[in-house]
């Protein structure tokens, strides 16, 4: 069997609604939020690099770099961010972030 | 073409980007050096580099759309116009909050430098020209924004802020870049200009709607528009409050140009699909951005439903789909900006012995303690109202003309009701302003918090409807050249 776009398509489409379902049904831990917006992210690239295959057409590869550089610094600024707020509040999970309603 | 006299004129395009950049850059390196010293020259240097920066990217303004770094930037009408606003916004916040940061002994050498940093993300976003630019744009806004909600690191709500702000903004970028992805995918290019060449083609069909709605989706919740809005009231109360005032006015003015440049730049020829989204997004956020605010008694939440309120005045304009659709908006932002800043300089200004004012109880009285504060006060809150004669009158009059003309009337008649709704909490601050017995006593405003103060009031007041011919007539000339 070929592996087509649409599988690519299906694949990444499935990471990412594991990635965004990772961070609304979990109540346990900030940690695999920060792993689901990782995983959101690295089905983006998924599709990024399917279509730029697809389309024989380079921009999409560029994109798919400019994706990964950016994640990283994401993550850079959401773990310190991480570590200020178990300074403050000695854990980390998701169901105690509620000091303000909403 | 030879590539390096090419590079040599844009970067002389890009020179407000570049200063902004260099003073951040510098600024990390006398920071490091002198530490926290450096924070008033740090801070000083900051608002004069920002203000530069807006007036350069006003001068540099040629009468004509230019691209610059192959396509991936465009200097045009738009971007000189919303970098104007951007500009004076973070420098007047930046200000304010070199002043408030003074007093409360915070003086932390990174806040210039991130305040900067973010109006360069701003800047980006404005300017946009294609995917990979707008993404990053948006990520550095973002990143710096993150960092500046969690600014008291010792503090609780501080840190808690800045992590809701985080995980659900992240979400949005996520979204932004699906989107993106699938915009890529149907469409071929990453280029504005290619995508519109191949939307009026005919290219894409569901996909690339799917990923207009997508990236749609993700702007709205960048400009806090409900129903993407709930991180705001959280982030606004837990950030320190010149950082809130911060976040309720650049970079609103950036997500809402940005997202017309998206709407009436490559998906023009889309304007049946997404008029329905925007529509919608305009509706939900005025009516929740009202009625919520209704029930409030946090002065920062109830400023956050306030700003969600008028995003949703902003993006009424843009579901015009007509031309006056993007320029009424930017009239609507350019006179909203004031009140906003200016009401929260008069919110700092209401410390008492090293607390700030935080609860709508806190303004009882202030009519008896300080009456020309109060005065100042009302007079922003009847311009953030729409009460004629104040220029916020003339935004939202400039907004429903535009909706009407496009012939959205169930929006407008939303809209008028909506307005309505807003009034009735806004004058029941200045109720509690003039009539509630005095609170406890207040400390004296610094000069810098009075001149913004003032300089905002003088704004919003009628005198300056001189101003506003030429501010219309610069709207519209903005959004003809770019469009």
């Amino acid at each position: 069997m070929e592996i087509t776009l649409a599988h690519y398509l299906f694949v990444a489409a499935a990471l990412f609604t594991i990635g965004v379902f990772g961070i609304f049904v979990n109540r346990k831990n900030v940690i695999i939020i920060l792993m689901s917006i990782e995983l959101v992210l690295l089905s983006v690239n998924i599709n990024l690099v399917a279509f730029s295959a697809h389309l024989q057409n380079l921009q999409g590869q560029i994109f798919a770099m400019m994706v990964l550089t950016v994640a990283a610094a994401e993550a850079a600024v959401g773990l310190a961010i991480l570590v200020t707020y178990f300074r403050n509040r000695g854990n980390i999970a998701v169901e105690d972030i509620n000091q303000m309603r909403g | 073409m030879n590539p390096l006299i090419d590079l040599s004129r844009d970067l002389a395009l890009a020179r407000p980007e570049l200063l902004l950049v260099a003073f951040a850059l510098a600024g990390a390196i006398i920071g490091a050096w002198f530490k926290d010293r450096s924070f008033t020259t740090l801070s000083t240097l900051g608002v004069v580099a920002i203000l530069a920066s807006g007036l350069l990217s006003v001068a540099l303004n040629s009468g004509a759309a230019v691209e610059i770094f192959q396509g991936a930037m465009v200097v045009d009408g738009v971007a000189g116009f919303a970098k104007a606003l951007i500009a004076i916004s973070a420098a007047a916040t930046l200000a304010l909050g070199a002043d408030y940061f003074t007093s409360t002994k915070e003086q932390r050498f990174e806040f210039p430098l991130l305040v900067a940093l973010a109006t360069l993300g701003m800047f980006v976003m404005v300017s946009a020209q294609d995917l990979i630019s707008l993404y990053v744009g948006v990520e550095l806004q973002s990143l710096a924004a993150y960092v500046l909600a969690a600014w008291r690191r010792d503090d609780a709500r501080s840190s808690e802020a800045g992590l809701k702000y985080f995980v659900l903004s992240a979400i949005s970028s996520g979204l932004l870049l699906f989107g993106s992805s699938f915009v890529y995918g149907f469409t071929g290019s990453i280029h504005f200009d290619a995508i519109a060449a191949a939307v009026g083609e005919g290219a894409g069909g569901i996909g690339l709607i799917f990923g207009l709605v997508l990236m749609l989706c993700a702007l709205g919740f960048k400009m806090s528009a409900a129903p993407f809005h709930m991180w705001t009231p959280d982030v606004y109360e837990g950030a320190p409050t010149p950082i809130t005032a911060f976040f309720a006015a650049a970079p609103k003015v950036a997500a809402v140009a940005l997202m017309a440049r998206l709407l009436y730049g490559p998906f023009v020829e889309l304007t049946g699909q997404w008029q329905q989204v925007v529509a919608a997004l305009a509706a939900i956020s005025m009516v929740w951005g009202s009625v919520a605010a209704l029930i409030q008694t946090n002065l920062k939440r109830l400023m956050a439903y306030s700003s969600i309120g008028n995003m949703g005045f902003a993006l009424m304009a843009l579901a015009a789909g007509t031309s006056k659709g993007p320029s009424s908006a930017l009239i609507y932002l350019a006179l909203y900006l004031p009140s906003t800043i200016g009401m929260f300089a008069l919110i700092l200004a209401m410390r008492r012995a090293g607390d700030s004012a935080e609860t709508v109880s806190d303004l009882a009285g202030l009519a008896r303690k300080r009456p020309w504060m109060a005065t100042l006060f009302t007079m922003l809150l009847f311009s953030v109202a729409g009460i004629p004669p104040f220029a916020g009158f003339i935004g939202k009059l400039a907004v429903f003309t535009a909706t009407i003309d496009g012939q959205v009337y169930w929006l407008a008649i939303l809209g008028g009701v909506a307005a309505v709704v807003a009034a009735a909490y806004y004058l029941r601050l200045i109720a509690s302003i003039w009539f509630a017995p005095p609170a406890e006593q207040l400390q004296s405003p610094s000069s810098t918090i009075m001149l913004t103060a003032v300089a905002s009031a003088a704004l919003s007041f009628p005198v300056l409807v001189l101003l506003l011919g030429a501010l219309q007539s610069a709207a519209e000339n903005a959004v003809r050249m770019s469009f």
